[in-house]
C-alpha cells in the first residue's frame, strides 16, 4: 500500500484540516532561504498543472528577473475530469498555503494570489477559511480570486490576464509570465499540488521525497481516476505506479475495456492492454511519447466508442478556444466537425485525411498550447482507434458513445 | 534570422503570403503557416517586405531563437 | 507674372491634393474591407494607399509653400502652423491648417508605426475621417475657384466617392471572422469584481 503523504492525516470526508491540527501534525512552516530551490532541484519535483515542468527551474527563472515577484497559487482546475486540485484544497488547504508562503518568502514576492475555480465552492470556502487562519503577513495580504469556469482560464497567461485586465484569455508570448506577468512583475504561476509537495520537501528534504516512488519515479502523485471504473475519484500514488495498479485501487476494471486516456483532454489515448504496464511517472511517460498531464486516468469501456468519445471531447475543446487565433478557433472547429461526421454518419476517407492534415497544421500556431493539446489528443485517438476510425458505421445520435465512456 | 508572429494580433489578412510565398503560405482558413527554417539570405528582403506590410504589425524578423522549454 | 504662377500653382496643387487624398481615403477603406481579387492582391491596396499618401504630402507641401510665399496673400509661415492666425480668409485657411496638421500626425505615426505601437497608430489614423472633410470644406471656402464649375464638380465627385466608400464600410461591418466569437468568449470570461 502506498504511504500517503499529501492526503495523509485526518479522513478526507472531514473537510479542510484546520491550522492547529496541521501544525500539530506536521510542525510549523519551515524557514529556509534560497536553499529551498536547491532542495527542490535535488528532489526532481515537476509541476502538477499539466506541463510537468521542473519546479526548481521555474522558480529560478522568476528569481532571475527584476522586480518584486508575484506568486499565483493556481487551483483553477479547468479540466472537467480532474478532481485532485479541488480535493487537495478542500481537505489540506494549509499544505497548499505553506507551499505558497515558502514560494513567496524564497522569491521575496510582493503579492500572493490564490486562484480558484468560481464553481468550486467547497475548495474556495476551504481556501478562504484557511487564509483567514494564517498569521503570516504574506498570506494575510493574499487575495482570493475566482477563475472563470472555462478550460483555458487555468493557463498561466490567462490567469495573469484575468488579474491585470479582468479577462481570462491567454496572452501572446513573449513575454512569459515568469519574465513579466501580473503588473509586469515576474510571476510564478504554480499548481496547488506542486506547492503542497514543496511544503513537505521543505520539511523533510529531497531524499525523503525521492524515497517514495517505483520504477525510477520520485515522490507521490495525485491521480483522478475517471470513466468506466467502479470507484472513480482521487488517489495518491507513488510515481511510477502502473496504470493496472491504479485501476485496481479504483475497484478494478473490465479486462475487455477498450482504452485508457492518460492526462486528461490534452492527454493521449492508449490501447487498454498496452496501458496496463505503463508507469505513471512524468519522465517515464515522456520517454514513451506520452505525458502525465493533469493526472487524469480515464477508462473507456468495451461498450464505449472511441470515435464518439473523441468527437465529444473535440467538440468540447473546440468550444473552449478563446477565439483569438484563427488556426485554433477554425482548426479545432473543423477537426471537431470532421470527427463528428465520422461519428454520426460513418467513416469516410476524405474526413480521415482532413483529420490528419488539419491536426498537423494546427499545432504550434496558437498563442497558447490549446490547439496543440487538442491536436495531439486527436492524433493519439487516430492512432489508438485506427480500426474504429476507418470502419465506423453511421448510427443515431442518441446511441452515440457508451454511458460509461471516459 | 527567422520570422516571428504574434498569433493573437494576426487576423488572417494574408498580405505576408502574397509578398513572401516561399516563406509563408496560408492554411485552409487564411492564416499564415510560416516555414520553420531560418530565412535564406536570398529571401531576406522579401521577408522584410512581408513583415513591414502586415497591417496589424503581427510579424517580426528576429535572430533565430532557442525554443523556450515548457 | 510670377505672382500669377504662384497663384495658379497653389490652386492646382490644392486640387491635386484633394483628388489624391480622396484616392488615399478610398484605398484605406478598401484595405479595411480586405478587398482583393485574383488580379488585385491585398498588398496593392495597402502599398498604393501608402505611396499615394506620401505623394499627397508633396503636393500639399507645394500648395502650402506657394500660398505662403505669394505676396498677394500676405500669409506668414506662422499661418501654416497656427490655425486661424492669418488675416487673409482667416476661417477657411485655418481649416486648411488644421487638416494639414491632422494629416501630418497621421503620416508621422504611420511611418513610425513600429515604435508608436498598433493601438496608438490606429486611434490617430481615425483622424482621417476628420482631416479629409475639413480639407474639402477648406477647399470650398478658400479657393478662388471654389464655385467655378470644374472645381465644384471635382469636389462633388470626390465627396460622392468617399461618401459611398464610407457608407459601404459602415454597412459591411468587420471583416475579421474572429470578431464575433472573440467578443462572445470575452464576455464569458470577464470578471470585474473579485472575492
Amino acid at each position: 500500500m502506498t504511504r500517503l503523504r499529501l492526503l495523509a492525516g485526518p479522513d478526507l470526508s472531514l473537510g479542510p484540516e484546520r491550522l492547529h491540527a496541521h501544525v500539530e501534525r506536521l510542525g510549523p512552516t519551515p524557514v529556509l532561504g534560497h536553499s529551498l530551490i536547491d532542495m527542490l532541484e535535488a528532489s526532481g519535483l515537476t509541476g502538477r498543472g499539466g506541463a510537468s515542468f521542473p519546479v526548481a527551474r521555474k522558480w529560478r527563472s522568476v528569481a532571475r528577473h527584476r522586480g518584486g515577484p508575484v506568486v499565483v497559487v493556481n487551483g483553477a482546475e479547468g479540466e472537467p475530469q480532474s478532481l485532485k486540485d479541488r480535493v487537495l484544497m478542500s481537505t489540506r488547504p494549509h499544505l497548499v498555503l505553506d507551499g505558497a508562503l515558502l514560494a513567496a518568502r524564497t522569491l521575496k514576492a510582493s503579492q500572493v494570489i490564490v486562484y480558484v475555480g468560481e464553481d468550486h465552492r467547497e475548495a474556495r470556502a476551504a481556501m478562504a477559511g484557511a487564509l483567514a487562519e494564517r498569521p503570516d503577513p504574506e498570506l494575510r495580504r493574499a487575495r482570493l480570486v475566482a477563475a472563470p469556469a472555462r478550460y483555458v482560464a487555468g493557463e498561466s497567461s490567462a490567469a495573469v490576464n484575468l488579474l491585470d485586465n479582468s479577462i481570462a484569455s491567454p496572452m501572446s508570448k513573449p513575454p512569459d509570465p515568469h519574465e513579466a506577468g501580473v503588473g509586469d512583475a515576474p510571476t510564478l504561476v504554480q499548481n496547488v499540488e506542486s506547492l503542497a509537495h514543496v511544503s513537505l520537501i521543505a520539511r523533510y528534504g529531497a531524499e525523503w521525497f525521492k524515497s517514495a516512488g517505483r520504477r525510477g519515479g520520485a515522490g507521490t502523485v495525485l491521480i483522478t481516476v475517471a470513466g468506466a471504473v467502479p470507484s472513480p475519484g482521487v488517489v495518491e500514488i507513488e510515481a511510477g505506479t502502473t496504470v493496472r495498479e491504479v485501476l485496481d485501487m479504483a475497484g478494478g476494471v473490465d479486462p475487455a475495456s477498450r482504452a485508457v486516456l492518460i492526462g486528461g483532454y490534452f492527454g493521449t489515448w492508449v490501447d487498454f492492454a498496452a496501458a496496463q504496464d505503463l508507469a505513471l511517472d512524468p519522465a517515464a511517460l515522456r520517454e514513451r511519447g506520452l505525458g502525465l498531464g493533469c493526472g487524469v486516468v480515464g477508462v473507456i469501456s468495451s461498450r464505449g466508442c472511441g470515435v464518439c468519445e473523441t468527437a465529444r471531447i473535440m467538440r468540447y475543446l473546440a468550444g473552449e478556444s478563446s477565439a483569438q487565433c484563427g488556426p485554433c478557433f477554425f482548426g479545432l472547429r473543423a477537426l471537431a466537425d470532421a470527427c463528428g461526421r465520422i461519428a454520426d454518419k460513418g467513416s469516410n476517407a476524405d474526413d480521415l485525411a482532413r483529420l490528419h492534415r488539419w491536426a498537423r497544421d494546427v499545432r504550434g500556431r496558437g498563442a497558447c498550447r490549446h490547439p496543440d493539446g487538442a491536436a495531439m489528443f486527436l492524433q493519439s485517438a487516430l492512432q489508438t482507434f485506427a480500426p474504429e476510425f476507418s470502419t465506423h458505421p453511421a448510427h443515431w445520435r442518441a446511441n452515440a458513445g457508451g454511458r460509461d465512456a471516459a | 534570422m527567422e520570422i516571428g508572429i504574434d498569433r493573437i494580433r494576426c487576423d488572417g489578412r494574408g498580405l505576408c503570403a502574397e509578398l513572401a510565398p516561399e516563406l509563408i503560405r496560408l492554411d485552409d482558413w487564411g492564416y499564415p503557416i510560416i516555414a520553420a527554417s531560418p530565412v535564406p539570405d536570398h529571401l531576406l528582403s522579401h521577408a522584410q517586405k512581408a513583415v513591414a506590410a502586415c497591417p496589424v504589425l503581427a510579424l517580426s524578423l528576429r535572430q533565430a531563437a532557442k525554443r523556450a522549454l515548457g | 507674372m510670377t505672382d500669377q504662377l504662384l497663384w495658379y500653382t497653389t490652386r492646382a496643387a490644392g486640387a491635386v491634393s484633394l483628388v489624391l487624398l480622396t484616392a488615399v481615403v478610398i484605398l484605406g477603406v478598401l484595405s479595411a474591407l480586405r478587398f482583393k481579387t485574383a488580379g488585385w492582391p491585398g498588398f496593392l491596396t495597402t502599398g498604393l494607399h501608402r505611396n499615394l499618401a506620401l505623394v499627397t504630402l508633396v503636393f500639399l507641401a507645394l500648395h502650402i509653400v506657394t500660398a505662403v510665399v505669394d505676396p498677394f496673400t500676405h500669409l506668414g509661415w506662422l499661418s501654416a502652423i497656427v490655425p486661424f492666425s492669418s488675416y487673409y480668409r482667416t476661417f477657411w485657411l485655418g481649416l486648411g491648417t488644421i487638416a494639414f496638421e491632422l494629416l501630418a500626425a497621421i503620416v508621422v505615426t504611420s511611418l513610425l508605426r513600429e515604435y508608436v505601437g498598433h493601438a496608438t497608430w490606429r486611434v490617430i489614423h481615425w483622424l482621417t475621417y476628420a482631416a479629409w472633410p475639413i480639407g474639402v470644406v477648406h477647399g470650398l471656402g478658400t479657393g478662388t475657384d471654389a464655385w467655378s464649375p470644374w472645381f465644384f464638380t471635382l469636389t462633388l465627385v470626390c465627396v460622392a466617392a468617399v461618401g459611398f466608400a464610407v457608407a459601404y464600410r459602415l454597412v459591411a461591418g468587420s471583416r475579421d471572422p474572429l470578431a464575433a466569437p472573440r467578443a462572445s468568449f470575452r464576455s464569458g470570461v470577464e470578471r470585474k469584481s473579485e472575492q
